[in-house]
């Protein structure tokens, strides 16, 4: 909402300088966007009169002009065509900045003449584009004065930020009221006085709604201004609207402008004899079509309001008028529309057919219903004024809708709520101010709501009126009662268990991305079907479609984006949602990750190898571990969805439970994913890890140490190739789970002296006695039953 | 053997010692004198044949002589075993300069790292996570936050839309992540202090908008909590989130469905030499978005709104990434860049906490 600070000094009578003004609205809730101190631009800008005007004597096209500045006389090399002895014009002396040209003046000698400032176009001025001639200024004006105080442009433009409710600051008269509540002034009165009709419309409103739709437009009124001249506005008027970035257009169209931006109150003119017959409110009927003032065609569908004469829509009602029965400069009759619409229906028309006006910005907002009453009074007096004519008598249609709402706020809901004891006659005088008319009643506020407040509803709202006059500044701070002094973990266990594996990812040298939740239906596909109901229906872009199923596509597309712009052995992990279906349930927490190329730099030190999936394996261990998983009895099965490689990847579970999966990305998935080289995945279901037990606290199992010497014996066990070594492991630790505490695999050999199809298998066992040391025949004994146990489970025979 | 021969011969073997090149040819001289066969052995053992008048005297001088001969042999080891060590350091010198082995250095997202800030700050003001689903209802996310169907703000939300049901409802993204509000206002009874971060999504995507971004939002709801408390509360994070102890604050009347009164926050800054000081300055920079809890989104919820009151906001936590740590784009976020994620990354090991400072 734009506004010049001398428009909102015709409604408020006011003191305060242009600074007060815009703090205090932004701490009223009017947020000031921008003030355009153009006084201070225009300051230079003074009136000169041009004493002599001669031919230059080397140029043909330019003048030499005496200019007479209040303070002596400068001699200026002037262009213009206009420039003649006895004239006024805008001078600007030297050093002065000229915002149209963007350039600074300086002394100077135009072919040979000494050029001592500049006599100004409006277009120089920054004012306008007209560049036909410098300014000519009335015989009266005051020579030395500066230009933009005399002229009324030393006005400030303010820019301030509306938030949604506050339709009736959409007005400059709103703005004033707002600041008189705070006592920044006084709200001069509005004069409404009624204009005598001299004769009957020959247009008549009518209204066409069934009568459950009668709130569209519950009320028109209209009158006809005969014999009007329809020419230029005034100039107050023009530099109002030009100020506020519209284009004066004709004093009619002026007059509704001007009344939308200074009343909130947005008006139609017909040309009355465009007009047939009498005008209706009605809905449209579908393939109705209107060309608007925008001069565009526009196709009417059911729901829209439309104002139709017996030729058809002649206006979108509260949105734009038409141009077929607009005025133009040969108007010699017109037809005023002050109509009041349902805000619903004026926002969804306006969307549906992408129309922003001025008109349906206010009326979607609400505007004040009795302005139905003065709105016309004002608008006709400003009409018969600067266009002559003669008025007629109103014509109606509709009866005013009920808008009176009383509500109450107990005066001592402001400290409750607000925080800040605000004296009672206080409230009472922002609200008086404010047009709420509080009655004093025991200890509550009796008001009633202004009919341009539609946003006010409830007791917090009169809150919130008397906080943000008296300042939300003044509101002492307190702190949050607490009743612990020592806070409770912010997070819960299971929140918590999500950064744990997120730092330990970190810690293992991933580096953390975050990534979109959607991604395009084609990359979807390579990751399984994903249900309909995961399809965005307004994606920002076909990219971006579908919810993901799972966190590694975004990450793998991240990892072959970071191999295009050449960065070697990338590896990244995000902790983040997938998502199944579309019911909360759905989504789940996951760890995600992807190391490709090599496992580290080349090194002089250490041979770099490439990733595999055991690189994937550890991620996911050292995840699981992180939170109390149960990894050492996890079992891993070898049925990784589709996009692993099938013979490369596996999954840690519990039963039917997955924990997590790993493995190397299947090639085609790769391929088609442009991953250069290898490249190992991994997805951590956090969801599904089992809960840490937590019996006895923190408490941890009491350390047994014993005294006796641990004994190591190694093994080699020939196996099967399909038999797995988590297969031969379980064998061996299950012999005695007491005595056996580590059982390690350290080598897997094939080749010479190992058989097609077999593989030989190297193991570390620990036994630990705790009663006495082992004799050679205790230990021959276990390892006899190792020795048994692993060829009845893996079919293993000791390595000769 | 005479005096004089005794002293020539063990002239001779200090010589012998001295001159011993490495702790074999020393050990030989050992040998050679000390040895079962060696020459002052000898000496000793031929005693027998000496007259006995002379034997004490000759044994004391051969002994003296055997004594000297053994510290000279200690003495010249110990300095042929130095030097040998010194030999063998100088052999083992390596070039310290050559790099380390390399190792892969992780980093935690600037989103991850600023919201664990947040939550050592909320903890200690006594707020618990509370979280909810991304694909929310309607209600949750607009109705019972007072943004009725026909509502203006929900054409603000840019709201992406999942396919409708056969019943003709439809889910969204979540806009906001104030839909947990409601959640959690359904399920638990006051008292009720919570923050939600999280991913948020909206349909809008150029230079300051993504069509994910995260919020975090907190929810107080007592019998008592007023603006001043929301004041207090919010002051008192910005200030220490951003470090900055005098950092001034300013609260303006604002709009929002789902708080009344609704407030906005300014935070002090200053735009000097063109860039961006959070601070005390001539400036102010809009942060985030509060209000008391409006009374028909308690009403929506089940609670009684005559009895029950408290505050609400919301703000981005790229934004306030950005504007901590000098993180000039809102799109690199996601973009994944390696060179960024290293560059505004966090070490696994830098946990916030209000004890060590955020």
């Amino acid at each position: 909402m734009l506004f010049t600070f001398s428009w909102l000094k015709e409604h408020l009578e006011t003191e305060a300088s242009l600074e007060e003004i815009t703090d205090r609205l932004s701490m009223l809730g009017l947020e000031v966007e921008g003030i355009d101190d153009r006084g201070e631009a225009l300051a230079p800008f003074t009136i000169g009169y041009v004493k002599e005007a001669r031919q230059h004597p080397n140029a043909d096209r330019l003048q030499l002009c005496v200019v007479d500045t209040g303070s002596g006389d400068e001699q200026v090399v002037c262009g213009a065509p206009n420039a003649r002895a006895g004239m006024k014009g805008v001078f600007a002396p030297s050093g002065s900045y000229i915002p149209g040209s963007d350039m600074t003046l300086k002394p100077s000698k135009i072919r040979g003449e000494d050029s001592n400032g500049m006599l100004c176009s409006e277009r120089e001025m920054g004012l306008s584009d007209d560049h036909e001639g410098i300014i000519e200024l009335p015989e009266d004006a005051p020579i030395g004065e500066g230009w933009a105080k005399w002229a009324g442009m030393d006005d400030a433009i303010i820019d301030i930020a509306l938030t949604p409710n506050r339709g009736d600051c959409a007005s400059v008269r709103g703005i004033a009221r707002d600041l008189a509540a705070a006592g920044l002034g006084t709200l001069k009165p509005l004069d409404d006085t009624k204009v005598a009709g001299g004769f009957e419309s020959n247009i008549k409103w009518q209204r066409d709604f069934s009568s459950d739709a009668g709130d569209a437009c519950p009320m028109v009124v209209g009158r006809t201004f005969r014999n009007v001249t329809n020419g230029e506005s005034p100039q107050w008027l023009q530099d109002r609207l030009r100020a506020i970035g519209l284009r004066p257009i004709s004093a009619l169209v002026d007059i509704t402008n001007w009344s939308t931006f200074d009343l909130g109150r947005p008006l139609h003119v017909f040309d009355a004899d465009k007009v047939s017959g009498d005008l209706t409110m009605r809905f449209a009927k579908s393939g109705e079509k209107l060309e608007a003032l925008d001069e565009r065609e526009y196709a009417l569908e059911d729901g829209m309001i439309v104002i139709a004469d017996d030729n058809g829509p002649q206006g979108i009602g509260g949105v734009m008028g038409g141009i077929a029965s607009g005025c133009s400069e040969t108007t010699k009759n017109v037809f005023l529309e002050v109509a009041l619409f349902d805000p619903i229906r004026i926002a969804e028309t306006g969307r549906k057919l992408g129309i922003i006006s001025d008109a349906r910005y206010r009326f979607e907002r609400g505007i004040d219903p009795t302005s139905l009453e003065w709105g016309t009074e004002i608008a006709s007096r400003m009409i018969l004024d600067i266009c002559g004519g003669e008025a007629s008598e109103l014509t109606v249609a509709g009866e005013l809708p009920n808008w009176q709402q009383s509500q109450s706020l107990r005066t001592s809901r402001v400290l409750s709520l607000g925080g800040i004891d605000v004296p009672v006659a206080e409230q009472e005088k922002f609200l008086t101010v404010l047009g709420f008319e509080p009655v004093v009643e025991g200890d509550e506020l009796r008001c009633v709501v202004p009919p341009w407040r539609p946003d006010i509803e409830g007791e917090a709202d009169l809150v919130e009126e008397v906080l943000r006059i008296h300042g939300y500044d003044d509101i002492p701070a307190l702190p949050l009662p607490n009743d612990a002094v020592v806070p409770n973990p912010v997070r819960n266990a299971a929140q918590d268990r999500v950064e744990t594996i997120r730092r330990t990812l970190a810690s293992n040298g991933l580096v953390e991305a975050v990534t979109y939740s959607f991604l395009d239906a084609k990359t979807v596909s390579l990751f399984g079907d994903v249900p309909e109901s995961l399809r965005l229906v307004n994606p920002i872009s076909a990219d971006l479609d579908t919810m993901r199923p799972s966190v590694l596509p975004n990450l793998i597309a991240a990892i072959a984006r970071n191999q295009a712009r050449g960065m070697e052995n990338p590896s990244l992990f995000e902790v983040g949602p997938q998502y199944a279906d579309d019911t909360p349930e759905g989504q789940a927490m996951v760890a995600a990750g992807a190391r490709a190329g090599q496992t580290g730099a080349r090194s002089w030190a250490v041979k770099a190898e490439p990733v595999d999936a055991f690189h994937a394996k550890a991620d996911v261990i050292a995840a699981l571990s992180a939170v109390g998983a149960p990894v050492d009895n996890l079992q891993v099965s070898i049925d990784a969805p589709g996009w692993y490689h099938p013979g490369r990847s596996g999954c840690l579970r519990l039963g039917p439970n997955i924990l997590a999966q790993f493995g190397e990305l299947h090639p085609r998935v790769a391929a088609a994913m442009d991953i250069d080289g290898p490249i190992s995945v991994f997805e951590v279901f956090i969801d599904n890890i089992p809960p840490r037990k937590s019996k006895g606290g923190a408490s941890k199992p009491l350390l047994t140490l014993s005294a006796f010497q641990p004994v190591r014996r190694d093994f080699a066990f020939i196996v099967d190739e399909d038999v797995a070594a988590s297969d031969v492991l379980r064998a061996i630790r299950t012999v005695d789970r007491a005595l056996i505490t580590d059982a390690e695999l350290f080598d897997v050999y094939r080749g010479k002296g190992v058989e097609g199809g077999k593989k030989s298998l190297a193991l570390a066992v620990t036994l630990q006695p705790v009663d006495a040391t082992m004799t050679e025949k205790e230990i021959d004994d276990v390892a006899e039953k190792i020795v048994a146990n692993v060829a009845k489970q893996a079919g293993g025979t000791l390595r000769g | 053997m005479t005096t004089e021969n005794l002293d020539s011969l063990r002239d001779t073997l200090l010589a012998d010692i001295d001159g011993a090149v490495d702790l074999d040819a020393l050990e030989a001289i050992r040998v050679a004198a000390l040895g079962k066969q060696g020459s002052v052995t000898g000496l000793l053992k031929g005693l027998g044949k000496a007259a006995p008048e002379e034997r004490k005297a000759l044994g004391q001088a051969i002994n003296t002589v055997k004594v000297t001969i053994n510290g000279a042999l200690a003495a010249r080891k110990e300095d042929l075993e130095a030097g040998a060590l010194d030999a063998r350091l100088i052999d083992e010198a390596i070039d310290v300069s050559l790099p380390v082995r390399p190792s892969q250095d992780g980093r935690i997202h600037p989103i991850s790292q600023t919201i664990d800030e947040m939550l050592a700050i909320f903890c200690e003001m006594g707020f618990e996570v509370a979280e909810g689903p991304h694909i929310e209802t309607d209600f949750n996310n607009f109705t019972a936050l007072n943004i009725p169907p026909e509502h203006p703000a929900r054409q603000e939300h840019d709201t992406f839309y999942l396919p409708e049901k056969e019943d003709g409802s439809r889910l969204v993204l979540r806009t906001h992540t104030s839909p947990v509000q409601i959640r959690t206002m359904v399920e638990q009874e006051p008292p009720i202090r919570i923050v939600v971060p999280g991913r948020t999504f909206r349909a809008d995507y150029d230079a300051t908008h993504s069509p994910m971004f995260h919020q975090i939002e907190g929810l107080v709801i007592d019998e008592t909590t007023h603006m001043g408390h929301l004041k207090g509360c919010l002051i008192e994070f910005c200030r220490t989130f951003f470090g900055v102890d005098d950092l001034p604050a300013r609260f303006r009347p604002s709009y929002f469905p789902f708080t009344e009164p609704s407030a906005e926050m300014d935070i002090g800054c200053s735009r000097e030499g063109g860039g961006l000081t959070i601070g005390a300055g001539a400036d102010w920079l809009e942060i985030l978005g509060c209000g008391m809890v409006h009374p028909n989104v308690l009403a929506a919820c089940g609670i009684d709104s005559t009895k029950y009151q408290g505050f609400a906001f919301g703000l981005g936590i790229e934004r306030a990434a950005m504007l901590k740590y000098g993180i000039p784009d809102l799109r690199t976020f996601y973009e994944s860049d390696l060179r960024w994620l290293r560059h505004y990354g966090f070490s696994a090991l830098d946990i916030p906490s209000v004890a060590k400072g955020v």
